[in-house]
């Protein structure tokens, strides 16, 4: 892909809390290049979180527009918004948010089933996304039977399966100990190197925070700072 | 569609004790509909097997006697009847649906006993039947419900003089000691030296017709008096030969069952000797639709004066026993309906509260509301399938139990008790019939708490803790 892989443009997010308008992000424009390791930092309260939804196209902004791969999620009906969901984002959350009736190969197949993908093609994708996370042989747990960083690279399997266009990861690393931590930050940097596929993460983790390409610096539902950093 | 009831077999399972009371409260709805229902049945059967013993499943009256005939049945006899009945039975599509074809003369008289010890008289309904005719008509047992039937000697188509009296008239008439009846009272002793002026008449009109009242074979005799068919009083005497108690007590304490030559001899004298009815008993109940239709056509087609009723219209009892039981069976369907609607939407709406996070996860991931809704609807419906289930296998289990139990009970309008019985097997319409509602309502209940999940804002649900 030669353009960006998101545009915001112009976008405000306001919440309504009764009487009192509360705005978490105001005419935020920015454009994120494919195939980077982006990190969306601030202070708690600053929106991070809040964009991280508009750009997962779980939130609908107030105003503005989201495009995500040239598309404008704006002008899509829910199903078909979560159609898009479906076969462009993966998403990683910070208390992992397994669904614990599954075993970890179903946990991980689960987003091929919403695509509708052949059994055969899907039980070959899920088995090849354990193997990269190193769970081939936990396949058959539960969650309940796996440790945080098993839980987590699960989670990292599922949000990698279907090949999407990016992946957003809420403060991923924040419920995992250091070790385990960086372990899984080197192996979400190495399936981005090897599927190119676009991370944005919400942060503040300054390991995590080590290993960004592009940085954007959100504060009171303002942008406040772009930085690029070339790879080493 | 099997991933989808996979995981929601799952999650049923995720909290047991708590899909366990739900299950339990659909098996308890299951089982009481189905043991009230098979009771029911149950009774429905017995009635109508009691009824049809008795009455046929049809009876031709002479056209207007059904309505009016009760109070001047010698005014309602059906000319030529044999013929009719010849008609009838030689007819070849009614002919093989027929049992028995026996004709009937009812009549309304007073009853008289005037052996000197205790003179009394009562009015009666009477019946004139043919013996071996009511024999054969009272082993019918389509059902299997009745206990076997021992052919009833008291009567006898070569003796016709031999009676039958209800309890009640046997008591009224001072036949206990007699008749050897047990839990009937002898009247007390008279103080009134007296004779009343109905009595004397009867007592003089009998004194006349036959001359004295001793008793024969050891039997009781009573006298019957009735108005012939030309309007003359009439008087026959009759042996009474046994009681045979009714479930109902105006019935009880009026009936009178004797040979059909001898109640034409009472209604009709020296002229010609007709019937109030033709009963017709057939194999089976389920022609009785077919068979009506066929015996009014058979009628319309030779222009007879006649009609036909059959044994619900005959006996409104029956038809009022269905309807009732129809209705408390209705009543407790409801009110199990609701109580499962209730605890499959309880069960359903702590599911959904406990699954928020889980919901905007998987719908963060890409699942569409309907699949949500979909997920929800399926968890009831399996709830409801597998309570159903439990509940029809314990509501079987049950039915043999107490089928095996030997418990017995009188039914409505029975004089005799029978046994108690819960009729399930066989009867595929109550048993899927519950079993799908009970599904339906578990099925709907779920849809509440499932619109409720798949409307969820996916980042709200993902904040939920």
């Amino acid at each position: 892909m030669d353009g960006p892989v998101v545009r915001l443009r112009h976008v405000a997010k306001t919440y309504h809390a009764g009487s009192i308008d509360v705005a978490a992000i105001k005419d935020v424009s920015l454009e994120i290049a494919p195939n980077r390791f982006t990190m969306v930092v601030g202070p708690s309260g600053s929106g991070k979180t809040t964009l991280l939804n508009l750009i997962g196209c779980i939130d609908a902004p107030t105003s503005g527009q989201v495009e995500i791969g040239g598309a404008d999620t704006g002008t899509l009906s829910d199903n078909a918004l979560s159609d898009f969901r479906a076969r462009n984002i993966g998403f990683i959350f910070q208390s992992f948010n397994l669904v614990p009736v599954l075993s970890a190969f179903e946990n991980v197949e689960y987003p091929l089933l919403m695509v509708g993908m052949a059994a055969a093609e899907r039980r070959k994708r899920t088995l090849a996304l354990l193997e990269a996370v190193g769970l081939a042989t936990q396949a058959r747990q539960r969650p309940n039977e796996l440790s945080g960083g098993q839980k987590q690279r699960v989670a990292i399997a599922r949000a990698l399966v279907k090949g999407p266009q990016i992946v957003l990861a809420d403060e991923p690393t924040a419920n995992l100990d250091t070790e385990t931590g960086a372990a899984i930050i080197d192996l979400m940097r190495s399936i981005q190197m090897e599927s190119r596929t676009s991370f944005i993460f919400s942060t503040h983790d300054p390991q995590l925070m080590s290993h960004s390409d592009e940085t954007f610096t959100i504060r009171d539902g303002g942008l406040v700072g772009h930085e690029i950093r070339s790879r080493a | 569609m099997s991933s989808l009831l996979k995981i929601a077999f799952r999650n049923i399972l995720r909290n047991r004790r708590r899909s366990g009371m739900t299950g339990s409260a659909v098996a308890a709805g299951a089982l009481a509909m189905l043991l009230f229902g098979g009771f029911a049945g149950a009774i429905f059967t017995q009635i109508e097997t009691a009824n049809v013993e008795r009455i046929g499943h049809l009876t031709v009256f002479r056209a207007g006697y059904f309505l009016f005939g009760a109070g001047n049945p010698a005014g309602y006899g059906i000319d030529h009847y044999r013929d009719v009945m010849a008609l009838i039975g030689n007819d070849p599509v009614l002919g093989p649906m027929i049992n028995v074809i026996t004709p009937t003369q009812s009549l309304v008289g007073i009853a008289g006993n005037f052996s000197g010890t205790n003179d009394a008289a009562k009015t009666f309904l009477g019946t004139g039947l043919v013996p071996s005719d009511r024999d054969r008509m009272r082993e019918w047992n389509e059902y299997g419900t009745a206990a076997p039937y021992t052919p009833d000697h008291r009567l006898a188509d070569n003796d016709e003089t031999r009676g039958l009296v209800g309890g009640g008239l046997a008591r009224i008439l001072g036949l206990c000691a007699e008749l050897k009846l047990t839990d009937c009272p002898a009247p007390p002793a008279s103080t009134d030296e007296a004779e009343g002026p109905v009595s004397a008449e009867i007592a003089d009109l009998a004194a006349r017709e036959k001359g004295d009242t001793t008793q024969a074979d050891g039997m009781p005799e009573i006298d019957l008096l009735a108005a012939t068919a030309q309007g003359a009083p009439n008087i026959v005497r009759l042996s009474v030969s046994g009681a045979e108690p009714q479930g109902v007590k105006e019935l009880d304490d009026n009936y009178v069952a004797m040979h059909l030559a001898l109640a034409q001899q009472l209604v009709y004298g020296r002229g010609e000797h007709k019937v109030t009815g033709i009963v017709l008993q057939l194999h089976r109940s389920e022609d009785l639709r077919a068979a009506r239709a066929r015996l009014e056509g058979l009628i319309a087609a030779k222009k007879l004066p006649l009609e036909v009723r059959d044994f619900g219209e005959i006996n409104p009892f029956y038809g009022q026993v269905v309807r009732l039981f129809g209705a408390i069976f209705l009543f407790i369907a409801l009110v199990m309906g609701v109580i499962v609607l209730f605890a499959v939407v309880n069960t359903m709406t702590m599911n959904v509260m406990e699954r928020t996070n889980e919901i905007g996860t998987i719908r963060a991931l890409g699942l569409r509301r309907g699949v949500i809704r979909r997920q929800f609807v399926a968890e009831g419906l399996i709830l409801g399938a597998l309570g159903a289930t439990v509940g029809i296998v314990l509501a079987l289990a049950a039915a043999i139990l107490i089928n095996h139990a030997g418990l017995t009970w009188v039914p409505p309008g029975n004089a005799n008790s029978v046994p108690l019985r819960v009729a399930l097997w066989g009867r595929p319409v109550l048993i899927l019939g519950t079993w799908f509602v009970l599904v339906l309502v578990a099925t709907l209940a779920a849809l509440f708490p499932a619109n409720r999940a798949a409307r969820l804002p996916v980042v709200d649900a993902l904040r939920h803790v």
